[in-house]
């Protein structure tokens, strides 16, 4: 086939180029700057090579909040997708009812972060809240502004709480993406339930649980307003993950190289895994 | 191998509230053979699709009873019905390879593994799918996804009936034709009863014996191809069937005479018995030809087909099409016509009058 070929076409992604330019690029450019320099204000800077990346990623603090954030994620992934589906798979596929559960489903979606975090905080406080009081006047020795493994529980629960919806919004889509006639056709081969789930709606998700999976693994590694409002990073560190870390580091404590090298190293790990698990699912398709 | 019997069957889908039920199908009793070869054939939102839901079990109708072979089945779930279905669009599963889905429908019912390999081989074979068995179904193109659905009814010894429904939209042209034969051939080879749903005329009238016509969830007539054509039962199955359709004219019976626009037609067919006033002349354009001791017409076009040619006349209001030989000349001057009188049929209020 014959590609007509103009370069005039460029100039139409000119603007996209120049917004791209100012919101990521030029911000992400500034970080690598103070990555590889020592400033002490006055826009002076001294060169200081691969020191801050190598103290970074041979400091005990950020393997911790490395591991912590690694345990985070793979939990609430491990409890988001499966519920996701199971809670998807029991929504009404047609009738009145579908819109009124989409909207229960979109509305922890639909909640601002900082307000799902003080929320759960008011909700789990074990003098004054509703779950802490009632768990506490059970019996269960609950209190997560003290115990780290309360603190833990609270802060999975929360997220989700928060980001299941999301998961199932998006299973739910490619569940009815699915034509009746397959139903139809399992039943006539006298499919069981478990093996119409099994052969057809799993292989017909699997686009939709990659978009969900790699979503949820981007932003609960990214996650920081919801445990800042809810633990602080608390008790002690015990729920410091890595970017509530960064934030000490950076505007706590004011070391702009470590947090930039940081930064950056961050950056990278969410990308190569997102690189790498996105390769994954998507290569049976090219084959 | 059944017989199938469909007696007072009905059927209207829920209707919005304050609004009356519609039915999708009206009454129909029909008794369909034993091996044969059927086409269910009409326009779209004709019903034909609820009348092969309800024979498959997918749908249970409001009012009336399917019988196989004698035995009540209107009720009965599809798994225990014994019939195949093949899609408008191919359903594979995915992510299996053609043989697992070959095997499926075998291994849901608890089918020992050896006795399904000899299934699957000799279905395989059947279906020219042999050297694909090992291969993941969804590389497949559509005409093979087709022969996979197909053959998962097929691999099932009990099948009595196998239900097409459009299952050649999606196939490519030149495919198409192959697929069809396909399927006659193994009809001759299985002698199952095989319903075929579609909208095509040339589909099914290459593949049934039987061809059951319908129209707004009626079954208008039920015949060979040959029927079809050459008698027309309602004047609905005489424009859908052959390309162009029938012609259908105002005419009026009077005096022991038909006539149309007061030109008398002949007619071999006794029409005495018949009440007198108005009807309609149905000819086909086939049965047409130009004679001068017709009735004068207009020659409004022609468009040559090749093998053929249209011609389009005018007399009074009415658009007469008349199929002309290639080789034969069309008179340019004043043209008259006249009506095969063997095979012009009356109608009256659509339905034929004999």
């Amino acid at each position: 086939m014959n590609k007509t070929i103009n370069q005039k076409a460029w100039w139409l992604i000119l603007p996209v180029l120049v917004l791209v330019a100012f919101n990521a690029f030029i911000p992400l450019m500034t970080v690598v700057n103070y990555s590889f320099q020592e400033t002490f204000g006055n826009n002076q800077f001294f060169w200081e090579g691969t020191t801050w990346f190598e103290q970074v990623l041979n400091s005990d603090r950020f393997h911790a909040a490395f591991l912590r954030q690694m345990l985070f994620t793979a939990m609430i992934i491990v409890i988001e997708v499966p519920l996701g589906i199971a809670v998807a798979l029991t929504m009404p596929k047609k009738g009145p009812w579908v819109s009124v559960c989409l909207v229960l489903m979109a509305l922890p979606l639909l909640i601002p972060w900082n307000v799902v975090g003080a929320m759960w905080n008011i909700f789990a406080l074990p003098d004054i809240g509703l779950l802490g009081y009632t768990l506490n006047s059970m019996g269960i020795d609950y209190n997560f502004t003290q115990q780290p493994v309360s603190a833990w529980i609270t802060t999975v629960v929360m997220d989700v709480w928060h980001w299941t919806s999301l998961v199932v919004l998006l299973c739910y889509a490619g569940l009815s993406s699915i034509p009746d006639a397959y139903y139809q056709a399992a039943s006539i081969d006298g499919a069981s339930k478990w093996a119409v789930f099994r052969y057809i709606q799993l292989p017909k998700m699997n686009r939709v649980l990659t978009i969900a999976v790699l979503l949820r693994f981007m932003d609960s590694f990214m996650i920081y307003t919801e445990p800042f409002v809810l633990t602080g990073g608390g008790p002690g560190n015990t729920t410091t993950f890595l970017s509530i870390d960064l934030v000490k580091m950076a505007l706590g404590q004011f070391d702009l190289g470590p947090a930039a090298a940081m930064s950056l190293i961050y950056f990278l790990v969410v990308l190569l895994i997102c690189w790498t698990f996105y390769t994954i699912m998507t290569r049976d398709e090219v084959n | 191998m059944a017989k199938i019997e469909f007696k007072n069957i009905r059927h209207a889908y829920p209707a919005p509230p304050g609004q009356p039920t519609v039915y999708a199908l009206e009454e129909i009793n029909q008794i369909w053979e034993d091996g044969g070869a059927y086409a269910l054939l009409g326009p779209s939102g004709c019903g034909k699709t609820t009348l092969l839901n309800i024979i498959s079990g997918l749908l249970i109708p409001s009012e009336g009873s399917v019988y196989f072979d004698g035995k009540d089945m209107t009720s009965l779930p599809t798994t225990e019905r014994h019939i195949a279905q093949v899609f408008q669009f191919p359903v594979v599963y995915d992510t299996m390879s053609v043989y697992d889905n070959l095997a499926f429908p075998l291994r849901n019912r608890n089918v020992p593994e050896n006795k399904i390999k000899e299934r699957v081989h000799a279905i395989a074979e059947m279906l020219e799918l042999t050297d694909s068995l090992k291969n993941r179904a969804s590389g497949l193109t559509a005409d093979g996804k087709q022969k996979i659905s197909l053959g998962r009814g097929l691999v099932r010894e009990d099948v009595k009936v196998i239900m097409f429904d459009e299952p050649l939209t999606v196939i490519d042209p030149h495919l198409k034709w192959l697929l069809r034969s396909k399927l006659k051939e193994l009809h001759q080879q299985l002698r199952v009863t095989m319903i075929y749903v579609t909208h095509d005329q040339t589909e099914a009238l290459t593949f049934a014996d039987q061809v059951v016509v319908m129209y707004e969830g009626k079954v208008v007539q039920v015949g060979t191809p040959v029927d079809l054509f050459m008698s027309p039962q309602h004047t609905f199955v005489g424009n859908f069937i052959g390309s162009p359709g029938m012609n259908v004219l105002p005419g009026e019976i009077k005096n022991g005479q038909v006539s149309y626009h007061s030109h008398v037609i002949e007619l071999t067919q006794n029409y005495d018995k018949i009440p007198e006033g108005k009807t309609e002349i149905g000819v086909r354009p086939e049965f047409i030809r130009f004679d001068s001791s017709g009735f004068p017409v207009n020659l409004e076009r022609v468009e040559d087909l090749g093998r053929y040619q249209i011609a389009t006349v005018k007399h009074a209001e009415d658009m007469i099409k008349i199929l002309v030989p290639e080789e034969q000349e069309i008179p340019s001057e004043n043209p008259r016509i006249v009506f095969d009188p063997e095979k012009t049929h009356l109608y009256r209020n659509n339905w034929m009058v004999e």
